[in-house]
């Protein structure tokens, strides 16, 4: 009980901070049809603008919030330029365009922040335990973050399906030459989109940053996870995304605490694994080893079975 | 006739000119291959930036035979293939040394691949200096002449680690990266506390895929599940550094055994919350010199301490390039053969007075060790967090020879 009750916050806190990373994208891509191999980068960048921005203010107690608005107006400008001149270029330009913007940010986050993980700590008004259960401190920090991705859910959703921009967003997923029939600026809502979906990542990096580590490597390690979220969730849905994200945070802390393995599973219905028995090997290996493989093998698994995704409402 | 003698006289000029650089460029080139780039860049740079402070030292003391040493980084990126192209060119260059310091997988590799080219090129033979893959075996079952290991490996670390392991301490968690280092731990960790304290319980024995892991939070929610009071991980770079993080954060009463919590990034990710908590098994911490009032030591780690934003932990290093320069020296040429039989057997103090020697049956080094505990008030702290690392035990080389199984075949004379 001790046990699942941690793990299931563990879980959930993990899988909003992904949910914060993943919903950008999934805006990105389903909008856009690229894969934005940079999203990764927006989030470690995220987290050294806001590193920067608390050294600068050390008043600052939650740096967070303004850190995200100035990066926010940054990314945007530069972006949104970038992006409208390649975008004529089609989906492939645009995706190897990422692909080198991804390695060149993290060679500046390099060259500018050094290799060493930088010092950036949660804020002092926030670092303290919020309650103790069965003796392990849940961190305010983290209550703080499952808030804001609450926050971020609820604003996303809200601006999607209950403003005139949000109407025409959606309007302009499906039916883009009609939207533009219509005399609004396809073009310009597109890297609208992306702006704000690159800003969302940077959000989650302003918060994940002092949470996990604040290192070069940090887009390097998040982003195959998020792809799998995104693909996972479904293209076009929001809601899939959340619920993927939440899925992958608990899947991957759960395969943590659980020592099974197949053969485990296999003793279960009668069977059981000797040395003898064909690939003992693998049906032998203990879920924490390959928990982290787990989000990969259930995007093939739906990849295969439902390949829209969890409730995606159009193809990848 | 007039001809022939001018083609001849171009021939002998590009023969020269060919054979110059080798010979008259007068720098003794050490070839670093070690992650440069990707998750574990910032090992690698760190060590490049000691290795190059060092080496800088020593050339000022006059290098060896009259030449200064060289330092020539490759990135492998982690990966064996890499370190394996970066010995191809190193070799190529007719370079005498090719060092390289994580990831025993990659070490395992080199040596193999070392031996096959010195074998197969008597013309450009090789030395590898281990400076940091420690996974027992390396001087054990696939020791070979080519190898000089300069760090003590895993079931020396394991040995002091359990010597160091309090009394009321009775149950362990231990928590390694699922590779050839890791398992080595794994296995001489549960040997030595087997041999040593008898009465401690293993409680968890897990092994992680290597640097995959972005949330450790699950793991200490197991480990505290586990009634464990200590933890004993070799894990390095993310792999630590967001361990401990989770650890220090979750606030469960823990102690941490690490063997690399000192490296960089580590300190930083312990925080001011693990005060007292986390102790590593380390060759050197920066306030080894002054707690033992060596004055030179000190003055000399705290010039590095003012040059770069991190601490000086590489003393292993310098023994390094000493023993290479005592060797060379010693060969009075830079044939590898003769240096790397020079290399063994050779007996120095390191900078700090301790004896030190390179054993001859496997090229071990043997050398005094430490465990440190990360705590306030020390003379240097680390990383700037206002905490370092104080010197809890010494264990000196001559309490740290174990045996080895090392049966290797040296050059025949010719």
């Amino acid at each position: 009980m001790e046990v699942f009750l941690v793990s299931l916050l563990n879980g959930l806190v993990y899988g909003m901070l992904l949910f914060m990373l993943a919903s950008g994208l999934t805006l990105i891509l389903s909008m856009m049809g690229v894969l934005n191999f940079a999203h990764a980068s927006a989030y470690m960048l995220g987290a050294y603008f806001a590193y920067t921005i608390s050294q600068l203010h050390r008043l600052l107690a939650g740096a967070g919030a303004g850190a995200a608005a100035v990066r926010r107006d940054r990314r945007r400008h530069r972006d949104v330029r970038a992006c409208a001149r390649v975008h004529r270029n089609g989906h492939i330009a645009e995706l190897l365009f990422t692909f080198g913007l991804a390695f060149i940010i993290e060679k500046v986050v390099q060259m500018t922040w050094g290799l060493i993980p930088v010092p950036y700590r949660v804020p002092a008004g926030l670092d303290f335990p919020l309650f103790t259960i069965y003796g392990t401190h849940f961190p305010a920090y983290r209550a703080f973050m499952l808030l804001i991705s609450a926050l971020m859910f609820g604003a996303i959703w809200l601006r999607l399906t209950r403003t005139r921009i949000g109407l025409v967003i959606q309007a302009a997923l499906h039916h883009p030459e009609m939207v533009g029939a219509l005399g609004h600026n396809v073009p310009r809502v597109f890297t609208t989109v992306f702006a704000a979906g690159t800003a969302l990542a940077g959000l989650a990096g302003v918060i994940g940053g002092n949470y996990h580590v604040t290192e070069p490597a940090m887009a390097f390690t998040m982003g195959p996870i998020v792809f799998v979220v995104v693909v996972f969730g479904g293209l076009g849905s929001l809601t899939g995304c959340f619920i993927a994200s939440l899925l992958m945070g608990l899947i991957q802390t759960f395969a943590v605490v659980l020592d099974y393995s197949v053969a485990d599973l296999l003793q279960w219905f009668g069977l059981t694994v000797t040395s003898a028995t064909p690939f003992h090997e693998v049906l032998t290996v203990p879920l924490p080893r390959i928990g982290a493989l787990l989000p990969y093998v259930l995007l093939v698994l739906i990849l295969v079975f439902k390949p829209r995704g969890l409730m995606g409402t159009r193809d990848t | 006739m007039r001809i022939l003698a001018r083609v001849a006289g171009v021939v002998l000029l590009a023969c020269v000119a060919l054979a110059g650089p080798a010979m008259a460029q007068g720098t003794i080139k050490i070839a670093y291959t070690d992650p440069l780039s990707g998750p574990f860049a910032q090992v690698g740079d760190a060590n490049l930036k000691q290795m190059q402070y060092i080496l800088d030292y020593i050339n000022s003391k006059g290098g060896a035979l009259g030449k200064k040493f060289e330092l020539v980084p490759f990135d492998n990126k982690s990966q064996p293939s890499d370190a394996l192209i970066a010995l191809k060119s190193a070799t190529d260059q007719n370079m005498p040394f090719i060092m390289q310091c994580s990831g025993s997988n990659i070490a395992a590799a080199l040596i193999e691949a070392v031996d096959k080219h010195n074998s197969r090129n008597p013309e450009s033979r090789i030395i590898y200096v281990n400076c940091g893959a420690v996974a027992t075996e390396l001087t054990n079952e696939k020791c070979s002449f080519w190898h000089f290991r300069f760090d003590a490996h895993v079931a020396m670390k394991a040995e002091v680690m359990a010597r160091a392991l309090p009394k009321e301490v009775t149950k362990v968690y231990l928590l390694n990266q699922d590779y050839l280092f890791g398992q080595s731990v794994q296995r001489d960790v549960k040997a030595y506390l087997a041999k040593l304290r008898p009465d401690v319980q293993v409680v968890g024995d897990e092994l992680i895929p290597l640097g995959k892991i972005k949330d450790f939070a699950p793991y200490i929610t197991k480990i505290k599940a586990s009634g464990a009071q200590a933890l004993i991980t070799g894990n390095w770079g993310p792999d630590m550094n967001l361990l401990i993080k989770a650890g220090i954060d979750a606030g469960i009463d823990l102690r941490y055994y690490t063997m690399y919590a000192h490296l960089a990034g580590g300190a930083v990710a312990i925080g001011p919350g693990g005060d007292g908590k986390v102790r590593s098994v380390m060759s050197f911490n920066e306030n080894i010199a002054p707690e033992i009032g060596n004055k030179e030591a000190e003055a000399w780690t705290k010039a590095f301490r003012d040059k770069y934003p991190f601490d000086f932990y590489a003393a292993g290093f310098r023994t390094i390039f000493e023993y290479l320069q005592a060797a060379t020296n010693k060969a009075g040429s830079v044939d590898p053969v003769k240096i790397a039989l020079a290399l063994e057997g050779l007996q120095l103090k390191d900078f700090l007075g301790y004896d030190t020697t390179m054993r001859k049956d496997d090229h071990q080094i043997i050398g005094e060790y430490f465990v440190g505990v990360f705590k306030k008030g020390v003379k240097y702290d680390s990383e700037k967090t206002g905490l370092g690392w104080g010197t809890e035990v010494t264990v000196l080389a001559k309490d740290l020879e174990q045996p080895t199984t090392c049966k290797m075949t040296r050059p025949t004379a010719n």
